[in-house]
């Protein structure tokens, strides 16, 4: 895919990703300039209300770990060379695995229930890839295509579950009514409370470790593994990976599979983890944000944790900011997600060749 | 018979905005630049036509606006995959993200009123036209649902007119379909591949100005944050469905128009033999038959060539 | 003297390092076939594209017709009446031979007025040269001599007075051939200046009136086809270049390993890319199959390595037929589990992943070997030890395990994919281009390990475009064109007269 570049790799693999980033958030400040506001004082005020206070640092966390399977799910199919845009209809389904195995077999006790939950999310967001990772493989349909109507599809059928199956009876806005309470996952502050440890409440939970051992399964999975040694040369080099007789199409379709049960985690920190009943509304682009997330990590499970950390902060520091600011609502962070994404997934060249050239000046000196 | 002419004229405005973003996704795929931004472009659109209409009280001057705003995103788009030869597909899915997150914030700075913008007066839409003579013409349902619509839905037909002759009968129609099936034997011919692929994105732009603006102006009379609810999405399903050809992109957009149309008539109802349809399931039609189409069981989608690789010089 | 079409003088072109051509001077008759014959990588492509615009020479002067010219882009070329048929035909296969004419030269806001005239143009010109193409019928459908046909109408639509063809027979059938070479029969009558850059002696001799021969980017001969024999202009084609010395000890050559029969392929077109292949190839020897690039060779190794299925024939390896093998893992790890080793012709886009670091290449096919497993995950430290074993007894440098590929030269790549290949303990090995972009030290190193395998008993198939290579390594010839065996001769008896020969279908 990429060639070899001039630069060292330092360069590439942090100079380069922190110039994009700075050039997104040049933009943002623009913005924020342009609707009348101090982007300094705006970016102090973000950074306190992420990291500055002990809430605020547990909702980073909490809003971190979705992301964290998002960006991994992203960055999955990308290693097979694949551009996965469907995380948010896989997330969703991922969601109706959780709520049925939660609803259904509420009379059994949470550690059974949990770990059912978990598998079942796995395996809905797999399907839900798994379809549009077979057409790509076997009928070359074009996975982005597929898998954003996919999007679409899953939202019309959770739509359909929650609004005519699924509702809780009586109720008028669409949501399942609360999972017994031996399914959630316990809070992080409950865990510490044990521990004899005062937390403040939020809705961080234990899925926040899952999500850390995840990223180290994950890069054991993809870089110390016989199966991600197919599945990234399957990615970068296709005719390479048939000289080496891999099953080409198998390690596209296991790729998506992988892919979605990472998404499908996600779902499990917001239903089991946080709101403990599934709504409409869950995914909330959680499923996007995981492609910015990947793009700024570099497809890197260290780099994913540090841009899913970065998002998160985004997220509950932007939250914070729109008390403090009303002119600065969280579109403002869907906007810098966006040009993010922009900067360090389309123009990731865009500082390339004015560096090669300064390294090059700097070299002859 | 009312009921048929209601889904009729339903299907019509439905339609309209569709088949001008499915007709701008054209120019752009048919040039072999993926077009993900037709959201993105429609949307920046609906919001530069409210702002302009609003504070210049006229709908044209916010149609203009609408399809500045609109190739302004194209251009965008242009740089990065024809300049930058970035990812075409990450472009796409970057600017619709950026535009649905800059169009609230910008609303909200300059009108306070939440994410939209103040609503239009009557003076700054476009209305309906009711010819005089319009009933005594259409004597059956089908003729009636062609009139009393409003300036910006007859465009739309000009231009499903315009366009499939540019594409199939123009010098730029040839040169355009050449860049996008093969650059190298257009670059050989003598042809400025990159000029022609940065026509074809403000083309598209221009057409998904007046799709944006469409939704503003002939139906919402204001903007509302992320108020193509994946319209673009929509007309790209089209596109494809309709195999990269105007006519046949235009009946996949009547076709998806129309099931919208109807699932609003079945709400609640049954029909006979298969009993009450969620709407869920008419809304996913035009998702899935993309999808059963994508994977070659409906004849096969060919898409352009050269589509989504970036034109690098050989030799 | 007659008229001059064309006069280069003193043109020179480096590519960084590279001096592609040297020192270029030689001129064309108007009204003349003029042949530009040569081995793969001689030169001849770089020179016609400086003619055509693509690259700009860097020094030298270009005249067309007595005048000093600059051709700048393709544009340019088409301006001053040269057009170019390239081996890849530039055409745009979903559109009708009309659309593909007038591409780029149509005139005003529609094209009904341009295809009209163009149309009208096109008959003229179907008549005088008698090249019957129906202008509705769809590019992609037309067979390749069709669509050849369209390139030259593309560029007679133009007006060009200079046609090059680059290669044209690469691709024909021999009756196509022989029907390209009356068309351009007729050009030369009409006044037309024809060039052809081919490495088939036969059309040289049959069509040309006068011929450059070049080699390693210069001109080596500037003759008058009249007055040469194909002998002469066998020998100045493949030259003697740097004699390679290597001790070849007499081959003992044991029982049969491979034993190829009648295997044919034919693509998606009907284009029968190997024909009728029959040789067997025993242990203790190395059979090397010569060839100009593109003639079936490439082919030949994919479906020997299993990358590739035959449309017919059959492939015994040790008793097994290979082409039916009952397996459910791809054939080309089927085959080399069997024990059939590869170091593949593209090295970079097949032997291995550029962005791999160098230890991840030094497993590719080779990654489930259980040597290299601990438990579910790879044992690293195998790996790279594994690694580090390859590059101190094939010296590559520098000795980083870790350095991306992609940062190697060519030479230390090879070696690499080369130690991988050997330390599998192959019993066959398929080698393709070994020292391609190779420089000369790696040469000698990677041809004395081929010969150490081949002394320890193992069987050796080498494809290349070498002929001093071939000649070299091989202790029997076999030579390939148009994807039939054309020849096969022991090395000891070979000359590389005899090879050009064969090689160019002339026997």
């Amino acid at each position: 895919m990429s060639q070899p570049s001039n630069l060292p790799r330092w360069a590439t693999l942090w100079l380069m990703p922190v110039l994009n980033l700075f050039a997104a958030l040049l933009v943002s400040g623009l913005v924020i300039t342009l609707i009348g506001e101090d982007p300094v004082e705006c970016l102090q005020l973000m950074i306190n209300g992420a990291f500055g206070y002990p809430e605020g640092i547990g909702y980073t966390l909490f809003y971190t770990t979705s992301f964290i399977f998002t960006g991994l799910a992203v960055a999955a199919a990308f290693h097979a060379g694949l551009f996965n845009i469907g995380g948010e209809g896989q997330m969703y389904l991922a969601g109706l695995g959780v709520t049925l195995v939660c609803l259904g077999l509420d009379f059994l006790p949470g550690w059974v229930v949990i770990p059912l939950a978990l598998l079942a999310s796995m395996v809905f967001g797999a399907a839900w890839a798994f379809i549009p990772g077979y057409l790509q493989a076997k009928r070359g349909s074009h996975i982005v295509v597929t898998t954003i109507m996919f999007n679409f599809i899953a939202s019309a059928l959770m739509t359909w579950l929650l609004v005519d199956k699924l509702i809780m009876p009586g109720s008028q806005t669409p949501a399942t009514r609360l999972f017994a309470e031996s399914a959630w996952i316990p809070m992080l502050h409950e865990l510490a409370a044990n521990l004899g440890i005062e937390l403040p409440q939020t809705p961080l939970n234990a899925t926040f470790f899952l999500a850390l051992i995840s990223l180290v399964v994950f890069y054991l999975m993809v870089w110390r593994s016989r199966w991600g040694y197919a599945l990234r040369t399957v990615g970068l080099n296709e005719k390479a990976a048939r000289y080496a007789g891999m099953p080409v199409s198998k390690v596209i379709i296991v790729a998506m599979c992988f892919s979605g049960a990472l998404a499908g985690l996600a779902a499990v920190n917001e239903l089991l983890g946080s709101t403990h009943r599934m709504n409409l509304a869950f995914t909330n682009g959680i499923g996007f944000v995981g492609i910015a997330v990947a793009l700024m990590g570099r497809n890197h499970p260290f780099g994913i944790l540090l841009s899913a950390l970065l998002f998160g902060a985004l997220t509950q520091g932007g939250l914070d900011l729109s008390f403090e600011k009303p002119a600065i609502t969280h579109e403002m962070i869907i906007l810098t997600q966006g040009l993010i994404i922009l900067f360090c997934g389309a123009l990731e060249n865009l500082f390339q060749t004015p560096l090669a050239l300064a390294f090059k000046q700097m070299t002859k000196r | 018979m009312d009921s048929f002419f209601s889904v009729l004229d339903a299907t019509i405005r439905v339609a309209t905005p569709l088949v001008l973003a499915a007709l701008a996704g054209l120019f752009s795929e048919r040039s072999g630049i993926v077009d993900l931004a037709l959201e993105g472009k429609m949307l920046a659109a609906a919001f530069a036509a409210a702002c302009v209409a609003y504070m210049m009280q006229s709908p044209w001057a916010g149609l203009a606006a609408g399809m500045a705003a609109g190739v302004m995103v194209a251009l965008l788009h242009g740089i990065v995959s024809i300049g930058y030869n970035g990812n075409q597909l990450i472009s796409g899915v970057a600017l619709n993200m950026m535009v649905s997150g800059l169009t609230p914030v910008l609303a909200l700075a300059w009108f306070q009123q939440g994410g939209r913008t103040p609503t239009l007066d009557d003076a700054a839409r476009f209305r309906s036209i009711e010819l005089p003579f319009a009933d005594a013409i259409a004597t059956s349902a089908p003729l009636k649902a062609l009139f009393g619509h409003n300036i910006l839905v007859y465009l739309a037909l000009l231009v499903i007119v315009v366009v499939s002759w540019v594409v199939y009968k123009s010098r730029f129609g040839l040169r355009l379909r050449a860049v996008g099936e093969n650059p190298h034997a257009a670059d050989a011919a003598g042809i400025n591949v990159k000029l022609v692929r940065y026509l074809a994105q403000s083309i598209s732009g221009a057409l998904c100005g007046v799709a944006g603006a469409y939704l503003v102006l002939a139906q919402t009379g204001a903007f509302i944050q992320d108020m193509t609810a994946g319209k673009g999405y929509l007309a790209l399903a089209a596109l494809i469905f309709g195999k990269w050809r105007p006519w046949a992109a235009v009946s996949g957009c009547l076709l998806f128009a129309f099931t919208d149309a109807i699932q609003i008539r079945l709400q609640g109802s049954a029909l006979p033999l298969i009993g009450s349809i969620p709407d869920a399931f008419i809304q996913a039609i035009p998702y899935v038959l993309t999808v059963v189409l994508l994977a070659g069981f409906m004849g096969k989608a060919v898409a352009p060539k050269a589509i989504g690789v970036p034109f690098v010089k050989s030799r | 003297m007659a008229e001059l079409a064309i006069e280069l003088t003193g043109v020179n072109k480096y590519f960084g390092e590279v001096h592609a051509n040297k020192n270029i001077s030689f001129a064309v008759a108007k009204g003349s076939i003029h042949g530009i014959i040569g081995e793969n990588g001689a030169g001849k492509s770089t020179l016609m594209s400086i003619l055509y615009g693509y690259y700009q020479a860097d020094s030298g002067s270009i005249r067309l017709n007595g005048q000093e010219v600059r051709i700048r882009n393709s544009h340019d070329a088409i301006a001053r009446g040269i057009g170019m048929v390239h081996q890849h035909f530039m055409l745009v296969d979903t559109f009708t031979v009309l659309e593909n004419i007038v591409l780029g030269a149509e005139q005003g806001l529609a094209l009904k007025q341009s295809l009209l005239a163009a149309r009208a143009h096109l008959a003229t010109l179907n008549r005088d040269y008698g090249l019957q193409v129906d202008p509705d019928a769809i590019v992609g459908e037309l067979g390749v001599g069709e669509q050849q046909r369209v390139e030259i109408l593309k560029a007679l639509y133009r007006g060009a007075d200079v046609l090059i063809l680059d290669e044209p027979t690469a691709v024909l059938t021999p009756q196509e051939a022989d029907d390209l070479f009356r068309i351009l029969g007729l050009l030369k009558a009409q006044g037309k200046t024809v060039l052809l850059i081919t490495h088939k002696l036969r059309e040289v001799l049959d069509i040309t009136d006068a011929v450059t021969v070049m080699r390693a980017g210069e001109i080596v001969g500037n003759v008058v086809t009249a007055e040469v024999g194909k002998e002469d202009l066998a020998d100045l084609m493949v030259g003697r270049k740097v004699n390679l010395q290597l001790d070849k000890t007499p081959a003992t050559p044991g029982k049969t390993v491979l034993q190829v029969s009648n295997l044919s392929l034919t693509d998606a077109r009907g284009v029968k890319l190997l024909d009728d292949v029959s040789f067997e190839l025993r242990e203790g020897e190395i059979v090397g199959i010569a060839g100009v690039s593109g003639n079936g060779q490439s082919e030949l190794l994919e479906i020997l390595s299993g990358m590739r299925e035959a449309s017919a024939g059959s492939v015994r390896y040790n008793g097994t037929e290979l082409t039916t093998l009952p397996t459910r893992e791809p054939k080309a790890a089927a085959y080399r589990r069997l024990g059939i080793a590869h170091v593949p012709e593209d090295r970079s886009r097949e032997g291995l992943v550029k962005d791999f670091s160098t230890f991840e290449n030094a497993i590719l096919g080779y990654h489930d070997d259980p040597a290299i497993q601990r438990g579910l995950l790879f044992n690293r430290k195998a790996i790279i030890e594994r690694c580090r074993r390859f590059i101190s007894e094939f010296d590559v440098r520098p000795a980083n395990a870790f350095r991306r590929s992609g940062l190697f030269s060519g030479g230390n790549q090879q070696k690499v994919i080369l130690a991988r290949e050997i330390d599998s303990d192959p019993q066959l090995m398929l080698i393709g281009q070994p020292t391609r972009g190779v420089d000369i030290g790696a040469i000698e190193f990677i041809h004395k390990r081929l010969m150490a395998l081949r002394n320890a008993g193992k069987a050796l198939l080498l494809v290349s475009v070498e002929l001093d290579e071939i000649l070299a390594l091989s202790d029997r010839i076999i030579v390939m064109n148009a994807g039939r065996v054309s020849g096969e001769l022991p090395a000891a008896q070979a000359t590389a007269t005899e090879l050009g020969l064969l090689m160019g279908g002339h026997k």
